[in-house]
């Protein structure tokens, strides 16, 4: 990361020279602004691509293969079609709360991104309550999915929206109480903070079987936070049509699809980052590349991804309440009783060392 | 109560994982083979399925003649109306006595489902199933074949 370091460096510099401080720093904002939103664009694209293609190896089916090769333009070209689709809309519509869900939505999930520390040096908003952001940026996007089935003037987006907020708002505890049980260890909020101290192990070494409980609950919350199987009752498509999405077309579709799989990668992110020592290498063996960390955070961030993946074309969808029971009856009190059992053991430090 | 509690937990996560092996193996396995088919590119060296269903075609020999004695049993089997044989009487040549020849063969593939119905009812095999796999086209109008050639005729003797 030296080299790409000093180009950001001198840019910096640059900007400084030419223009008053404030000025400066605000150009540099919209840059990195710029930079993050055409990363994820591409990124989310190229998700959406993956989910495809590997769903159809599940399913011993080929997935798209025409675009491009391996069908890796697939994506791009659905994307340009889309754009180019017509904005339609109900007539009885709430014009401007249908028009305003989509962005609520996007932007929630790519403000959640700036805090992700990919490697040490790239990592564009660094703030000591990191988590704390995370947990309570990621939870505003069930606005926009209320808000975008709320205005649609549609029963079975309504019954998709208000789904979606049973579903969110219960599995939010779930992943903030299990994220707080490895605050518990790291003793800090700031995401390089807690990397740093992943350097004696990965957190899900360091607290064993807390961790690992701590872990699956996330992992089962994150699915269901991201509303995808087997938690997608919100838009279940023998039930609902397409649930909230079902009046929105064209870009505004894209949108709601788009946001869906950054959510996807943003869980495995904070996965990442919590439990397996975001971009730090197993043992250390590339500590002395710097710029690897990058490869070696997309690479267990992929591998997360993969296993939502895997959770989504196994599972059947649950029914809702077998959906608030899973959470109340069952993650909840175990979280509950996790909290304590963490608590206890790095308070005898009893936490493994490497 | 409690272990009750415990051990649905317990139950619940193996059979989460054995069903996750199965579809982790089909995942490992789908590279030997797609149950499904690629788009045919390779015009020259196709061979399609014996099986495959792409329209109904009719037959004819080198003498332009078909087995198609106009019985119209395909007709009253077609659940849909696919099939629609205008027919008319002519004069046999060998006995000369009056029998009934089709006129016209049409078909209408935009109303097929290829349910096969037509080609197992034929007593003379006088239609089959094609291996056309390409059979969009710009304009409605060119759904509706006429399956005989013009002026063609029943081969002789089919109906002994």
């Amino acid at each position: 990361m030296n080299i790409s370091l000093s180009i950001t460096k001198s840019i910096h510099d640059w900007l400084y020279n030419i223009m008053p401080e404030g000025a400066a720093s605000i150009v540099e904002m919209v840059l990195i602004g710029l930079v993050y939103l055409a990363i994820f664009a591409i990124a989310g694209l190229f998700l959406v691509l993956l989910e495809r293609r590997v769903a159809a190896w599940f399913q011993l089916r080929i997935g798209p293969n025409r675009v491009g090769f391996q069908g890796l333009l697939q994506t791009m070209a659905d994307a340009l079609k889309l754009l180019s689709k017509e904005l339609t809309g109900t007539v009885k519509a709430d014009k401007f709360l249908y028009n305003l869900a989509p962005y609520f939505v996007i932007i929630s999930s790519l403000m959640a991104l700036a805090v992700i520390p990919f490697t040490k040096e790239f990592h564009a908003f660094d703030i000591n309550i990191g988590i704390f952001f995370l947990i309570a940026v990621s939870s505003i996007g069930v606005i926009g999915i209320l808000l975008g089935g709320w205005a649609s003037n549609n029963k079975f987006a309504l019954i998709g929206a208000m789904r979606s907020g049973v579903q969110t708002i219960s599995y939010e505890l779930s992943i903030g109480l299990s994220l707080l049980t490895m605050i518990l260890i790291t003793g800090s909020l700031q995401l390089s903070e807690i990397v740093e101290v992943q350097k004696s192990g990965w957190l899900i070494v360091q607290g064993h079987v807390p961790a690992i409980i701590a872990f699956m609950i996330y992992m089962i919350a994150g699915t269901a936070e991201t509303n995808r199987a087997p938690f997608d009752m919100v838009e279940a498509e023998s039930e609902l049509g397409a649930g909230f999405h079902t009046e929105y077309s064209g870009m505004k579709f894209a949108y709601f699809f788009l946001a869906e799989f950054i959510n996807m990668f943003l869980i495995a992110a904070i996965a990442t980052t919590i439990f397996f020592g975001g971009w730090l290498s197993p043992f250390g063996i590339t500590e002395s590349i710097p710029w690897l960390g990058v490869l070696w955070f997309l690479g267990k961030t992929l591998t997360l991804v993969f296993l939502m993946m895997w959770f989504r074309w196994t599972f059947p969808r649950l029914r809702v309440d077998q959906l608030l029971t899973l959470e109340w009856k069952y993650l909840l009190p175990i979280n509950l009783v996790n909290i304590v059992i963490m608590a206890i053991i790095v308070w005898l430090n009893l936490t493994i060392q490497i | 109560m409690i272990m009750s509690y415990f051990s649905e937990i317990y139950n619940g996560i193996k059979t989460l994982l054995t069903g996750m092996s199965v579809t982790g193996k089909y995942f490992l396995t789908s590279r030997k083979g797609a149950i499904t088919q690629q788009y045919p590119d390779n015009r020259a060296t196709l061979k399609m399925f014996d099986r495959f269903r792409g329209e109904v075609i009719m037959p004819h020999d080198e003498n332009n003649e078909h087995a198609c004695t106009g019985c119209q049993k395909c007709e009253i089997a077609c659940p849909n109306g696919t099939i629609e044989i205008i027919w008319d009487r002519g004069i046999d040549e060998v006995t000369g006595k009056k029998k009934k020849k089709i006129d016209k063969f049409v078909y209408h593939l935009s109303l097929c489902t290829m349910c096969g119905l037509c080609i197992d009812v034929c007593p003379t095999d006088a239609i089959k199933w094609g291996q056309n796999f390409e059979n969009s086209v710009y304009d409605r109008t060119q759904l509706t074949r006429v399956l005989n050639k013009p002026e063609s005729k029943v081969r002789a003797g089919i109906e002994d």
